[in-house]
This record gives structure tokens, C-alpha cells and sequence, in this order.
């Protein structure tokens, strides 16, 4: 029962993909499949959760093979914490409806490309092995480059050409990184690998191949420097795939750096984080700054995301158990509000027929249940009480304090204002203002837009009012990332079952 | 091109092409082969048609379409993991007691065959896919 449990989170995905790719499957029965599809992979994650959350690891040996030699999958706290958010994060895009062209021949097809996605995803949260890793990674990235050019238009080819190129890029040196520690260790598997490294004492080895990887996951994370591919493609896609990729696809990213860099890569095998903590303050700076001068709408969102993945990283190489908490909670709660930003905009976009805010106007008044769906992850990104965001800042400058990077705290203090500033700028121009004159609100609305974004809102206000119970779930996951003996012990020994 | 002579050689070369693609197929569990390289082989049967400038549409079994080929692959794949999970774990082998069949010799069926053969759909689906995008005039 555990073992169909575990693997669910692939299985799902994988069956829904081979259901929408059957022929002469009508647009209506696809949609169906789909949003079916997602009410279970959210069950069977929440499932997972509840599981894991009060038994401990799980694992699942493919084939039955014993590690190192078979692949392995782990179900820890902070794989499933991943899991149950995205999934909820994919139930909201399609509650939200997705489109293809207008004349689409067969729309099943976009329906194989989310679920490809999401099957590239789910396997990087549970995979314990580190070329498997490198294939999720691979599916989700394909099923991207698609979806996000898939509307074939002319502007969509650019900020998709560099995105692309970016993530190939990213991936040779990933491979590169991941070739050279295994021609040294003879593993690939990621629990094997910390206890031959532990042994080992070759900070040399550790510091090239954990640069290398570094580097991968940051192109795909969007950290400064690697960063100029994301808001010159994200707000190109349609609006529900826009919402999807701000709400997952760079925080696989960071998924990735999490579960390497506290396992594998950690201080205690020679791995040297600080300049990690630099380019994370950068990219924080560098993000927020970007968004500062945008008026189109999920392009200014798209640069907050850079901002945001700086504090996440920032975290990281802080290092410690109340740190890497913060940042669990900052991710789980960062997927939620970003992508439901993302979804509002997509509607202000759909109802007014351009993206810049200085033409859009008196939303507040027409349409307060938008405003509404609009503050509450604005005003929890701007780390305003009692909102999710401000229990995630609290707690990471708490962890400032306490490793005394008084740089870092006063980074994150600016950074701070500057977010607030620009969701403050989103509302006065989107909803404040009075409507600017010949702008047209009332264009027709595709798909099921509110019960999305509702659905979205509502998880905001879960992780603010229930956020001690969340922290007290990224709190476990943070512990077990920092004592990796439990995780070792889970996949090389199969204990805990 | 549309050459008479390579249409007719299309027609009786294809289906040795296939038989051979099969015998890969089978043979791949514990020799050189396998779904992937049977698939190969046999797309290229599938290719010759197109090649010759002969209408596979027309041509029995090989007009199949590459989006029946990739989900009955897929699923085929997915199948051969499942009987696994009820029993010794997840994609571990099931299999039929083996018997002797004259040409093959002992023959040993289980669920890695199965898998194998969805690998095989997948890939002759997939090489179709690229080969009939690649071939459609431009509008």
C-alpha cells in the first residue's frame, strides 16, 4: 500500500498523459481527464503527506533493486511538503482552464504537455538519485519549452529561444558536475554519495563538481547572473501556464539546491557556501529592482520571482536548522501566492486587453472580490502581518541574527520595502485609480477563473493563521535535512518502513 | 522523390524489416537488442514508404498512426510495472513458467517483455511523429 502510495505522484501524471494522447479525444472529454486527474494527484500527495508527516520516510526501490545499484525513491518531509503544494498549484491552473490556439487540432495535446510537467516535477521531488534527477529534470524542462511557445506567436519566440538555450547550457554543466563526482565515487545515488564523501576529504573534488551543479540549478532557478531568461519569457505564455511555471518551475530549481547542497555538497564535506550567500543577495537586489521599473504586469511579476528565489537561497547558505525551515515554509508559501499574482493578472489582462497597469484602472470598484484575490498575496509577499510572507521573513532574518550577517539582514530589510512598493504600485494603478478613459472592462472571461484563484487565496490564509502548524511541518523537514543520518538510513538500510 | 523502382522494393523489403525488428525485440532481455533498437528497425520499414514517395495510408498495417502507437506504448510500459506492485515490489519482474518452443528454444515471458514491446510501439511512434512533421509541405 505504502509502495502505491509513494509512486503515485509519478503514476498519475504518466496515465493522464497517455490518456490525452489518445486520438480523436474531443476537447471536452481532455478537459475532464485532466482536472480529474488533478482532484487525485492532490489526494494521493495529501496522502503522502499525512503519511509521511506521521510515520517517517518512505521509500521505494524500482525493481527491487538495492542501492546503489537500483534507483530509489524517497518520500521525506520536505518531498512531500513539494508535492502536496504543487499539486494544489496544478488543481488551480486547471480549475483556471487552460487554451490552446484557436484552432487546435487536437487539444488533448496541451493537456499531455501539464501533465508531462507534472509528472517531471513530482519525479524530481521523490527521486533519490542523481542522473534520475537530471531525467525529471529533463521531462519538466521539454514539457516547458513547449508550453511556453505553444501559441505560436511571433513575440513568444524569443524569451523562448533564450530560455531554451539557457537550460541546455545548464544542463551539459550539470552533467559535467555530475560525471566528475561519479567517476570519483562510482554513485549516483544521492544517499551512497554523502557517506563515500564524508570519508572521502577531497574538499577539491566537492568544490568543482558542487560549483558545477551549483551553477546548473541556479540557471534554472533564475539566480542572478543566470537570470535574464525568466522575465523575458514568463509573461509570453499564456496566463494559467504563466501561473504554473512562477508557481513551480524555479523552485524545482530550488528544490534541487536544497536536497544537494544539505546532503551532498554540505561545509562538513569542504563545500564552501559563501558565495552562495552573495549572489543570493544580489539576485534579491537585482530582482526587485527589475520590477521596480515594469509597468506590464506579469513581467514585473516575473522579476519579483528572482527577488524572491535570492531570499530562498539566501537561506540556504545561512545554513542551520531555523534557516532551512524559513526557507521550506518561504517556497511552499511563495508557490501559492506567486502563482495565484500571477493568475489575477492573467484576468486583469483578459478583461481590460493589455498588460500595462497605467491602462487598466478602478478594479477595486468593479470588481472587488479581484482586489481582494489581489491583496492577499500581494500584501503577503510584501511580508505584511499576519500573512504567510511575514512569517517567512521573520523567521529567515531571525536566522540572520542569529549567524550575525547583519549584511544580509539589512539586504533583506530594502528588499522588503522595495516589494511592498511594487505590489502597492500593481494597486494603485490596477485598482485604485479611476479607470483611464476608453478603457474597456468588460471582455468576456474564459475558463473558471475565481474558484481558482480562490482556491489559491485560501491556501495564502491556511499558511498565515495555521502558519505554526506549517512551520511546525518545514521545521521537521529542515531537521532531517540537517541530521541526514535518518535520510541515509531510510534508503540504504530501507528502515523506517 | 517518387521512384517507381524503390515503391516496389518498399513493398517487399518492409516486412522482412519488421520480422527482423521482432527477433531484436525478443532477443534484447539478455543479448544485444531490445525494444528500443527493434523500434528503430522497424520505423525505418515504416520510413521506406515515405521515402519512395509511396502513400502510407495505403499500405496496410503501416499507416497506423503515431498517436495510436505512443499512448498503446506508453501504457504497455506502464502495465508491465503494475502486477509488480502487488507482489515483490514496484517493476520488478513477473513471469510465466517457461516452456520450449521449437526455433527459440526456452522460452521465458514476463513482464520485462512486455515492457520491452512498449518501449518498441513508443519508438517506432515517436520516429513516425518526427519523420511526418519533417515531410509536411510547407502550406
Amino acid at each position: 500500500m505504502n509502495d502505491l502510495l509513494v509512486i503515485s505522484p509519478i503514476l498519475v501524471p504518466l496515465i493522464t498523459v497517455i490518456a490525452c494522447l489518445l486520438p480523436g479525444l474531443s476537447r471536452r472529454a481532455s478537459d475532464t481527464v485532466s482536472l480529474f486527474s488533478a482532484f487525485v494527484l492532490v489526494a494521493a500527495c495529501v496522502g503522502l503527506l499525512v503519511q509521511v508527516a506521521s510515520h517517517g520516510t518512505l521509500t521505494l526501490r524500482a525493481g527491487s533493486w538495492a542501492p546503489p545499484f537500483g534507483i530509489v525513491l524517497v518520500a521525506d518531509t520536505l518531498s512531500v511538503l513539494m508535492l502536496a503544494i504543487s499539486s494544489i498549484v496544478a488543481l488551480a491552473v486547471l480549475i483556471y482552464g487552460v487554451r490552446g490556439g484557436e484552432e487546435d487540432s487536437s487539444p488533448g495535446h496541451l493537456h499531455v504537455l501539464i501533465h508531462g510537467l507534472m509528472l517531471g516535477v513530482n519525479g524530481s521531488f521523490l527521486t533519490g538519485d542523481l542522473f534520475n534527477l537530471y531525467v525529471w529534470f529533463e521531462v519538466m524542462l521539454i514539457s516547458s519549452f513547449i508550453l511556453m511557445v505553444r501559441e505560436g506567436k511571433r513575440s513568444q519566440l524569443p524569451g523562448g529561444l533564450s530560455y531554451v538555450l539557457l537550460n541546455l547550457l545548464a544542463s551539459a554543466l550539470f552533467l559535467s558536475g555530475a560525471g566528475l563526482i561519479y567517476g570519483k565515487l562510482g554513485t549516483l545515488n544521492l544517499a551512497d554519495m554523502a557517506s563515500k564523501l564524508g570519508a572521502l576529504e577531497d574538499p577539491d573534488l566537492v568544490n568543482t563538481s558542487g560549483a558545477l551543479i551549483f551553477v546548473a540549478f541556479a540557471a534554472k532557478a533564475a539566480l542572478f547572473p543566470f537570470h535574464f531568461w525568466l522575465p523575458a519569457s514568463y509573461h509570453r505564455a499564456a496566463p494559467a501556464i504563466s501561473a504554473l511555471f512562477a508557481g513551480l518551475l524555479t523552485k524545482v530549481g530550488v528544490y534541487a539546491l536544497l536536497r544537494l547542497f544539505t546532503l551532498v555538497f554540505t561545509p562538513d564535506n569542504g563545500f564552501s557556501s559563501t558565495l552562495i550567500l552573495y549572489f543570493s543577495m544580489a539576485t534579491m537586489v537585482i530582482g526587485v529592482l527589475g520590477a521596480v521599473a515594469q509597468y506590464h504586469i506579469r513581467r514585473l511579476l516575473a522579476f519579483h520571482i528572482i527577488s524572491q528565489i535570492g531570499y530562498m537561497t539566501a537561506g540556504l547558505a545561512l545554513g542551520g536548522e531555523l534557516a532551512l525551515a524559513a526557507v521550506i515554509f518561504y517556497v511552499i508559501h511563495h508557490i501559492a501566492v506567486k502563482s495565484t499574482l500571477f493568475l489575477v493578472g492573467g484576468v486583469l489582462e483578459a478583461r481590460t486587453g493589455t498588460a500595462d497597469i497605467r491602462q487598466h484602472g478602478g478594479f477595486y470598484k468593479s470588481s472587488p472580490l479581484l482586489a481582494l484575490c489581489f491583496l492577499i498575496p500581494a500584501f503577503s509577499l510584501g511580508g505584511i502581518p499576519p500573512l504567510s510572507g511575514f512569517w517567512a521573513k521573520l523567521n529567515l532574518l531571525q536566522a540572520g541574527v542569529e549567524t550575525e550577517h547583519w549584511l544580509f539582514i539589512g539586504t533583506a530589510l530594502v528588499v522588503g520595502i522595495l516589494t511592498l512598493f511594487s505590489m502597492i504600485k500593481i494597486w494603485n494603478e490596477s485598482f485604485w485609480k479611476a479607470p483611464p478613459e476608453g478603457m474597456e472592462a468588460d471582455r468576456p472571461l474564459s475558463g473558471r477563473p475565481y474558484p481558482a484563484m480562490l482556491l489559491l487565496c485560501v491556501l495564502t490564509l491556511v499558511f498565515s493563521l495555521g502558519g505554526a502548524f506549517v512551520f511546525k511541518l518545514a521545521k521537521q523537514a529542515a531537521t532531517e535535512l540537517c541530521d541526514p543520518s535518518g535520510y541515509l538510513n531510510a534508503v540504504l538500510k530501507g528502515g523506517a518502513l | 522523390m517518387n521512384s517507381q523502382l524503390l515503391q516496389i522494393a518498399a513493398r517487399f523489403l518492409s516486412w522482412p524489416l519488421v520480422i527482423v525488428s521482432l527477433w531484436l525485440l525478443y532477443r534484447g532481455h539478455n543479448l544485444p537488442g531490445g525494444g528500443f533498437i527493434g523500434g528503430l528497425l522497424a520505423a525505418s520499414a515504416f520510413m521506406l514508404f515515405d521515402l519512395s514517395g509511396a502513400d502510407r495510408s495505403k499500405a496496410g498495417v503501416f499507416s497506423v498512426s503515431p498517436f495510436v502507437l505512443m499512448p498503446l506504448g506508453l501504457g504497455l510500459a506502464v502495465l508491465s510495472a503494475l502486477p509488480g506492485l502487488f507482489g515483490a515490489g514496484f517493476m520488478t519482474g513477473a513471469w510465466l513458467p517457461g516452456f520450449e518452443l521449437p526455433l527459440l528454444g526456452k522460452v521465458h515471458l514476463g513482464t520485462p517483455l512486455v515492457f520491452d514491446v512498449g518501449v518498441y510501439f513508443t519508438v517506432i511512434g515517436f520516429i513516425l511523429l518526427l519523420a511526418d512533421t519533417l515531410n509536411e509541405k510547407e502550406s
